[in-house]
């Protein structure tokens, strides 16, 4: 069986920042491993602990710099790491969803994996899209929000939970191939051991141009173009308890007081 | 003069608030672009929820009666067939957990960009969509090109249609083929939450991954107690494992509506907030003067939770 697990190396930004332009200024981010791929990594490695001759590949659009993260999931036990770029790619500033699971497609095409598994979303943008798109461009089945996954190599179907607002989960029968969207708290993510880690640099990470994959130039238009980016109003008048600790904790007391939820 | 096209959400024979919220998001687009609003409702009871759904605004409701529960095969189907003969500019859809499960596979579908999660837009020369980026520590705006979209919108944002109207009601036959629905729902089960009910807790302290390792806890709990409060926490204190399932505020968890709430080490992402936002009174302790949760709270404090909370604690003992 092989895994294809999509990987996005996600901007963080940091407490205090500046906006230039029409984004965050540079210094003021920086990149890590998305969350909810974390989950799917651990996911992915764990059906290969379970089962014999599964493979765990990696798939990431990014530049470079990025390597650094997919290093990441190599050391946490995927098998080998694919990365998309080129210049053309590194001037699409803002890919829309679909754009980006196209990119995807060609490399499952390239592929032929039996399952995908990718992050509900990215901490950065929060489409929450990608994955479910992929799934319909390259004809797999799929399942969105999924937080509890069964599926055995060679089997027809995968039996999920997919889980729904109010802490009620579905439970479905999806056929196979399929992409699945994880959900955060679906496992224990491991941190990569010092074995791992060095294991990962010797691991095969192949770096693909788009045109590798049978990509044109339009394949690489986004429908999205930024316009602004800017710090959200505040909707409520927020009163700041300041000065040292010892008065902030001071105030706060007294409103616990005035609104009578502690006995004072 | 195009169409929009938006869709129903229903669960175990309930209909969603977000339905509502659509039909006025639908309509905003419709003023816009001098259409109809069309109205889909796909499975379940669809009379009843035509009946509840015929709103001010609504033009026409399509019915599809292919099972009572969603599913996402019938939905891209359905929609499929909907939008080739309606075709409408926008198609409208909730950015909720069913809606991620078949607004992405119908833009595939059609070909039309998605603009997911969407809190406003406008459309003028062309849909111009706003969105949170980074947790919601910036929004964006941006210009959507091509002849129409798919755009989800977020639960809430839009105030609900309640109006009735006079929409045209027309059962659909959407020619389902069986064979291509590759996923069967076989049931639903509740989330195993515990015995904890925080829901009715009048005064609650919600600890998020500011706390950042498990024997920190303690301290929250410490507060919780001092204080006399109900402990609760954020999804990512639950994921770890360090927090039992029932004491989780959000979307995936509990909503609570306390006359207190204070959030310590939690950023207010739109699905914690989701579960806490009607409290009473909100106090943040962050460290992060731009963390989200400061747009919704009444009171915050701007400090390190390893500060302020030794010292509160010292107030109440
Ligand atoms: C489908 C779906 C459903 C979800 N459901 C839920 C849900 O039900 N509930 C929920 O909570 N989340 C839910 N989430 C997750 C949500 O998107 C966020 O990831 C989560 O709420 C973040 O939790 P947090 O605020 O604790 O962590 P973070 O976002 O990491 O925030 C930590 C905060 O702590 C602050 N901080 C750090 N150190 C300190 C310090 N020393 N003192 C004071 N402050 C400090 C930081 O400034 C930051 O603001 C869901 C996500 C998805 C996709």
């Amino acid at each position: 069986m092989k895994i294809l697990v999509t990987v996005k190396e996600v901007e963080e930004v940091e407490d205090d920042f500046e906006i230039d332009g029409n984004a965050v200024a540079e210094t003021y981010l920086n990149y890590d491993l998305n969350e909810w791929d974390d989950y799917a990594v651990e996911e992915a490695v764990q059906l290969g602990e379970e089962h014999d001759d599964v493979e765990v590949v990696t798939v990431t659009i990014g530049p470079e710099r990025s390597d650094e993260t997919i290093r990441q999931a190599l050391a946490k036990g995927a098998d080998r790491a694919i990365r998309v770029w080129d210049d053309a790619l590194a001037d699409l500033t803002m890919p829309d969803p679909v754009t980006t699971a196209k990119l995807l497609s060609a490399v499952v095409d390239e592929e032929e994996p039996d399952l995908v598994l990718s992050g509900v979303q990215s901490d950065d943008t929060a489409y929450g899209a990608t994955g479910v798109a992929l799934a319909r461009l390259i004809d797999y089945q799929w399942a969105a929000v999924v937080n509890h996954l069964e599926v055995e190599p060679g089997a027809e179907t995968a039996s999920v939970h997919r889980e729904l607002e109010g802490g009620v989960e579905e439970l479905t029968d999806v056929d196979l191939p399929a992409v699945f969207t994880i959900q955060s708290g679906i496992n224990e993510p491991r941190y990569a051991s010092l074995r791992g880690i060095r294991q990962a640099q010797s691991k095969p990470l192949d770096v693909y141009e788009p045109s590798d994959l049978g990509l044109s130039a339009e394949d690489l238009t986004s429908a999205f173009e930024l316009t602004s980016l800017y710090e959200p109003e505040s909707e409520t008048e927020t009163t700041l308890f300041e000065g040292d600790t010892e008065e902030e904790a001071d105030q706060l007391a007294g409103l616990l007081n005035e609104k009578g939820v502690v006995e004072g | 003069m195009s169409d929009v096209l938006a869709v129903a959400e229903h669960r175990q024979g309930e209909l969603r608030d977000v339905s509502g919220e659509l039909v006025t998001a639908g309509q905003e687009l419709t003023d816009s672009t001098g259409g109809a609003l069309h109205l889909a409702i796909i499975n379940g009871a669809v009379e009843e929820f035509a009946d509840d759904l015929s709103l001010d605004g609504v033009d026409t409701i399509h019915t599809v009666d292919h099972g009572e529960e969603f599913n996402h095969d019938v939905y891209l189907q359905t929609l499929t067939q909907l939008y080739d003969e309606l075709d409408p500019e926008y198609v409208v859809t909730p950015h909720t957990v069913n809606g991620m499960d078949y607004a992405p596979a119908l833009a595939a579908e059609v070909d039309l960009p998605l603009a997911p999660d969407v809190i406003d837009f406008t459309n003028g020369d062309g849909l111009t969509v706003t969105r949170e980026q980074y947790g919601g520590k910036v929004e964006t705006t941006i210009d959507v090109a091509g002849d129409g979209a798919v755009v989800t919108v977020r639960p809430t944002e839009w105030s609900r249609t309640e109006t009735a109207g006079e929409a045209t009601v027309e059962a659909v036959d959407a020619g389902i083929d069986d064979g291509a629905v590759g996923s069967t729902v076989t049931g639903f089960e509740a989330a195993a939450m515990g015995d904890i009910d925080i829901s009715e807790a009048e005064f609650i302290v919600s600890v998020g991954r500011g706390i950042e390792e498990e024997e920190n806890l303690d301290l929250i709990e410490d507060l919780a107690d001092a204080l006399d409060a109900t402990f609760a926490a954020s999804r990512p204190i639950v994921d770890n494992g360090w927090v039992e399932p029932g004491r989780q505020v959000g979307q995936s968890g509990k909503v609570v509506t306390p006359d207190v709430y204070i959030a310590i080490g939690i950023s207010g992402a739109v699905q914690h907030v989701a579960g806490m936002k009607t409290s009473d009174t909100i106090v943040a302790i962050n460290t992060d003067p731009d963390a989200p949760i400061f747009d919704i709270a009444d009171y915050g404090i701007v400090d390190d939770l390893f500060d302020v909370v030794p010292q509160l604690i010292e107030q109440f003992e």
